[in-house]
């Protein structure tokens, strides 16, 4: 069965995209990225050193499998975020771009005024717009009505590992979206990937929980197949919760007189 | 931009046909068992598979929309404005080559329809014309809502299609909902049953409600004429519109409605007949689609059947309704669009609503605001 994601120009195999921040060192998160099969790789813009080319980060990724996607990361308002992105499309010569603005240095919230406003003038300028945001389905519907290609809602604060505290969010958002939904944040285990992929979500982003782990390399491996596990039982249609039966008087029995 | 052509396109209707016949009782079965059902459960619910399980249908249709609207119907009269058409439709008393007396309201004569309207009690109406762009065209229409609007906080359209910006115009002008009927999903049946006019382009219509989404319409009302075709493949592709427009018009509500062919003078006998069974399946196949979706239904059924339904999924009904113009007090005697089934009071039906434990709600919401 062909079941790829695709998102603007490209295809994916794989539906977990993974992040590079908070490993030990460039060769285990390299390692660890392969192990988990992941095509969509972000990198903090402002952790890179775009003119370097031995640059750490940028030369372990160096994979004709692994796309980049550079993340604004670090920026405060619309129209910092603005200035990042082209920044990184001029030096990584990619016009995609995860948008993430978040001005709360503690719990890394986005803030959602500004990423709809920086959303709708990266579109206008031509960039594939991956906004990381609240698991807010109306904000999700107002980014798609301005063009961005999916949409990135989290599951718990990022950074948090502790799965999806925004379920009932994220069960309308799916079922409202014509873009793809991108569970980003939060993901803390295999087991949540997977119940995220259960739920219909076209992707989930896993960084910390892969990088923090004790074996990152065994930890991506085990991401890579929760999410295959999870999206199987997806296409497979899940067996619905037995419902209790209730006695309670006909109301179809005048269609027999 | 695409509209529902792009994606009605990629159906087949004769494969769709064979999908809703193939399903099993244990697709039912699932289906029912789902707390989210989606258009393939739908399907199944309206399969013949799910005849068995009409009552559990019906019973679960009854638990959501109690949850969802609680113990209350909300009411609603159609006021007939126009018998005038330029089109020819099989199954119309108002079809441009019956040989009837044609009106048209004047302001004098609305204000008279709607003053019986309000001492009912009304104070949700629905406005209906023929299509007769020269005497009944947006100018009519957008006069015709200024008139009434004081009087009423909810007011709604049956008419012909119409531009984008001319809804735009009307909803200004204090327009809330627009009505619009595929009549058939067919293209071929449809072509038959219209065959001149500007109703004859199919596409025309089924891009209407993508029209009125982008004009920002607050509530767009869908249905088919159930019996010009086989009622499951239609309902299908009617439910098939629904959902694309709900999720690409998100801010609009929607509304459902289920009219069956009914006798009128010269009358086109159903291709398909659909029978009470049959209807009261649809229904609910519609309810556990969808938990909000307003169901509404009209005086064209029973007496009987309509004092059931009301449990089962209806949530807007209307009673006492003429289907001519002036035919509350104007002029009763006028031709009729189609005969209604259930002639009772809107008093008498109301006591049967409530001896049923719901609550009567003639006034949903204040629309004049704007």
């Amino acid at each position: 069965m062909n079941d790829q994601l695709t998102i603007a120009d490209k295809t994916f195999s794989s539906r977990l995209f993974t992040g590079t921040g908070k490993f030990s060192n460039s060769i285990t998160m390299r390692d660890a990225i392969m192990a988990s099969e992941s095509e969509l790789v972000t990198v903090a813009l402002k952790r890179v050193n775009t003119t370097d080319k031995e640059d750490d980060i940028l030369a372990h990724l160096n994979n004709p499998s692994i796309h980049l996607l550079p993340n604004t990361s670090g920026v405060r308002t619309a129209e910092e975020a603005i200035f990042a992105a082209n920044l990184s499309r001029e030096a990584l010569h990619t016009n995609w771009v995860k948008l993430e603005i978040h001005p709360d240095p503690k719990y890394l919230l986005p803030d959602p005024i500004e990423t709809l406003k920086a959303a709708e003038m990266l579109v206008k300028e031509g960039f594939v717009v991956m906004p990381y945001i609240h698991a807010d389905p109306v904000l999700c519907k107002r980014l798609e009505d301005v063009g961005v290609q999916c949409v990135m809602p989290l599951g718990a604060p990022i950074g948090s590992n502790k799965g999806l505290k925004t379920l009932e969010f994220l069960e309308i958002i799916i079922a409202q979206s014509n873009v793809p939904v991108i569970v980003d944040a939060g993901i803390g285990s295999p087991s949540h990937a997977a119940f995220a992929m259960e739920l219909g979500a076209d992707a989930v982003l896993v960084n910390t929980a892969i990088a923090v782990s004790q074996n990152p390399i065994a930890m991506g491996k085990a991401f890579k197949l929760a999410v295959q596990a999870g999206r199987i039982a997806y296409n497979a249609k899940l067996a619905p919760l037995k419902r209790t039966a209730e006695a309670s008087s006909p109301l179809t029995s005048f269609l027999n007189n | 931009m695409s509209t529902f052509k792009t994606v009605l396109d990629r159906y087949d209707w004769d494969n769709t046909l064979k999908g809703i016949y193939s399903k099993t009782e244990s697709d039912v079965r699932h289906a029912l068992e789902k707390t989210t059902r989606d258009l393939e459960d739908f399907k199944a619910l309206i399969s013949p598979a799910a005849t068995p399980y009409l009552e559990d249908m019906a019973q679960l249709s009854q638990q959501i929309t109690k949850k969802r609207f609680g113990n209350t119907i909300q009411m609603y009269a159609p006021m007939y404005l126009s018998n005038e058409c330029q089109n020819i439709c099989t199954y119309c008393g108002f079809s441009m080559t019956n040989k009837i007396p044609r009106r048209t309201l004047t302001d004098a004569e609305i204000l008279r329809e709607t003053a019986f309207l309000k001492s009912k009690g009304y104070d949700h109406i629905l406005l209906v014309t023929g299509e007769a762009n020269r005497t009944v065209g947006v100018a009519y229409l957008k006069h015709a809502i200024s008139l009434i609007r004081s009087e009423f906080s909810n007011i709604s359209i049956e008419v012909q299609p119409l531009h984008q910006d001319e809804y735009e115009l009307l909803i200004e002008n204090g327009l809330y909902a627009v009505l619009v009927y595929q009549e058939t999903y067919h293209r071929d049946e449809y072509k038959k049953h219209h065959p001149k006019g500007k109703k004859s382009n199919f596409d025309y219509r089924l891009e209407t409600p993508d029209r009125l989404g982008k004009a920002g319409v607050h509530k767009i009302g869908l249905g088919s004429l159930y019996g010009l075709e086989d009622w499951r493949a239609d309902s299908f592709f009617t439910a098939l519109h629904f959902k694309y427009l709900q999720k690409t018009y998100w801010k609009t509500k929607y509304s459902m409605s289920f009219p069956r062919l009914r006798p009128f003078s010269g009358g086109l006998e159903p291709k398909v007949e659909m029978t009470d069974r049959d209807l009261v399946q649809l229904i609910c196949a519609f309810r556990l689609l969808d938990e909000d979706l307003e169901l509404s239904m009209s005086t064209r059924e029973s007496e009987l059947f309509r004092d059931h339904i009301v449990n089962l999924g209806i949530t807007s009904i209307s009673a006492e309704s003429k289907t001519n113009p002036g035919g509350y007090v104007v002029e009763k005697q006028s031709l009729e669009q189609f005969e209604i089934s259930d002639e009772r009071s809107t008093e008498t039906f109301t006591e049967v609503l409530k001896s049923k434990g719901l609550e009567v709600v003639w006034k949903d919401w204040e629309n004049n605001w704007q």
